[in-house]
């Protein structure tokens, strides 16, 4: 089997979903091979070997800048000449594809949610409007995975350890500082499982913390339209639609937001949609599974209590 | 300092987007185009620039020759030139294909940085501002949400999950920057007429020394297979709550049934 790559998603050690669903789906195309770059290698090392790897490249560098990620997957290219390379839908990881593909005169395809064992991928696009099979023509495939795309299944493998050699190019970009925000503990928007999105029907910006509190309960990222980040309620990045992120959770909260078709393009292709807004006639109910038409303020917090008192 | 910003045109964001069966390219004639919205901050961000350290704002476009409207529109809100790059060769480009021409183009006006939209609204793969880094051989700083020059140093706040880093670098370099980054300002009465007259430099893909063979449809170095427009979602149950909140019972139910708590 040839083998393919898989640049791992992690925060000093801690591994992302993404990782393992690549993994796994790696498995359908060849050989799983995860390159890792940066600290942490002993930490991760367990689940990339629980997932499938059959190999491990390891090359040091700063994994938050794209040059030490394009570097190690170059390197990585050069020992094990892949079927394919699968990097995570994220920008860092999409900057580092992007810059591989270019070194090497190869194609990439971006956001894919689905890929065949001829390495055809199927991407949606025009806020999921159209659904495209697509291929690399030229080269190897770089291939950048959405999250929530593949299922997770294990399958132990007891990989081989090896170390990257890397040319000790000088780093042209340097990280100076790295400020934290938010507390940390909820999902990235783009990558979770389950998103629970604020709109204009909140009226206030200090009511985003009916929609965190639902989000909390069900373990779930928190969204924005952007009628809300606009008027300055909720930080950009937490954005959903057309101008945002494109999130294709496994459950999608609509929480006050109509539904215009910027908002729509950016997570109609969620699993399972549920909404409540007061108006019967908004937009998002015709792609809702379930919809509630009432006042947000008295259905969202008795979810809230709903569903915590359902957990347990 | 010379400021070179990218932009394209692509269609309405609104407008109803298909691909052309007989090339699987976008149709770009059927649907109103428009300047790429996130476009709009990187030239309001090199305007900035300008403000501060003085020099001149060149915007680079890479499409058709009905392009030149978008180019246009671009000049209004106040650049003093600009590039358009136009050749029938350059149909059905790919990600790696634009930032190869976009290269080309880059090295005639010689910049001392690059500023890009972090993606189109059409496309969105968000593959040029990287590649075109990697084509120049400059450091490429993407994603910015705050971008400041200071002497040869350039600066940017690049958006993470929960905050952002600050990455340096000396330029010349190919900086994206994200929507919000800035409130881009409105062109002007003055301006539009301004627009007007400012120099539009036209390149073909000769000027430029790019082999035709290479970008393109005959150069792209991905292809789509087949296309299909998505099923439309359907409506499923809905419930109207009679006031006290009681609805979110049956959607905890609903919720419940799906296995999601």
């Amino acid at each position: 089997m040839p083998p393919v790559l898989v640049l791992v998603e992690h925060e000093d050690g801690v591994t992302k979903k993404v990782t393992f669903e690549m993994l796994t789906k790696a498995r359908d195309l060849g050989d799983p091979v995860a390159v890792f770059v940066g600290e942490g290698l002993e930490a991760a090392r367990e689940g990339l070997a629980r997932h499938g790897a059959t190999a491990v490249y390891a090359a040091g560098g700063d994994h938050r800048l794209s040059g030490p990620l394009t570097g190690a997957l170059a390197a990585a290219a050069d020992r094990a000449e892949p079927a394919a390379v699968l990097v995570a839908a994220t920008p860092l990881a999409k900057d580092a594809g992007a810059r591989l593909a270019a070194r090497k005169g190869w194609g990439m395809l971006a956001d894919i949610v689905d890929l065949d064992g001829d390495l055809v991928a199927t991407q949606n696009v025009f806020g999921g409007a159209t659904t495209v099979r697509a291929r690399v023509r030229t080269g190897t495939p770089v291939l950048a995975v959405k999250p929530n795309s593949f299922p997770v299944e294990e399958a132990p493998a007891e990989p081989e350890l090896v170390d990257l050699e890397v040319a000790e190019a000088q780093e042209p970009v340097r990280v100076t500082d790295r400020v934290v925000q938010e507390e940390g503990g909820r999902p990235d928007v783009a990558e979770a499982e389950i998103v629970v999105s604020g709109g204009r029907g909140l009226q206030d910006p200090s009511n985003f913390a009916l929609v965190e509190a639902l989000a909390d309960t069900l373990g779930a990222a928190v969204g924005a339209s952007r009628a809300a980040v606009d008027a300055g309620w909720y930080p950009h990045q937490h954005q959903v639609g057309q101008t945002g992120k494109t999130v294709s959770p496994q459950l999608y909260v609509a929480v006050g937001i109509s539904g215009a078709i910027q908002h729509r393009a950016g997570m109609q292709t969620s699993k399972t949609i549920v909404a409540v807004n007061k108006d019967a006639d908004a937009p998002i109910f015709a792609i809702s599974d379930f919809g509630v038409v009432g006042d947000l303020f008295k259905v969202i917090p008795r979810l809230t209590d709903e569903v915590a008192k359902r957990k347990g | 300092m010379k400021i070179l910003v990218t932009v394209k045109r692509v269609p309405d964001t609104a407008a109803e987007k298909r691909l052309d069966p007989a090339d699987k390219t976008l149709d770009r004639e059927s649907v109103e185009t428009i300047l790429n919205p996130v476009d709009e901050y990187a030239v309001e961000e090199a305007l900035r620039l300008k403000e501060q350290h003085g020099g001149e704002v060149v915007v680079l476009c890479m499409g058709p020759a009905s392009a030149l409207a978008t180019v246009r529109k671009a000049l209004s809100m106040g650049p003093d030139a600009a590039v358009h790059v136009h050749d029938d060769a350059l149909h059905g480009s790919c990600a790696f294909n634009t930032a190869k021409v976009l290269q080309a183009a880059v090295r005639q006006v010689e910049p001392d940085i690059v500023v890009c939209g972090s993606e189109s609204t059409d496309a969105r793969t968000s593959l040029v501002p990287s590649a075109l880094a990697e084509y120049l051989g400059w450091p490429g700083l993407t994603g910015a949400k705050q971008l400041e020059v200071d002497g040869s140093t350039i600066r940017v706040h690049r958006e993470t999950e929960n905050g952002y880093d600050v990455l340096e670098a000396e330029g010349p370099a190919v900086v994206s920057v994200v929507k919000g980054i800035n409130e881009p300002r409105y062109p002007s009465f003055k301006g539009i007429m301004a627009a007007k007259s400012k120099p539009v430099t036209d390149y073909t893909l000769a000027d430029l020394g790019v082999d035709p063979g290479e970008v393109g449809t005959a150069g792209a170095t991905t292809e789509v297979v087949d296309f299909a427009p998505r099923p439309p979602r359907q409506a499923g149950q809905q419930v109207k709550d009679p006031g006290d909140g009681s609805a979110a019972v049956e959607l905890a139910e609903f919720l419940a049934g799906h296995k999601f708590i």
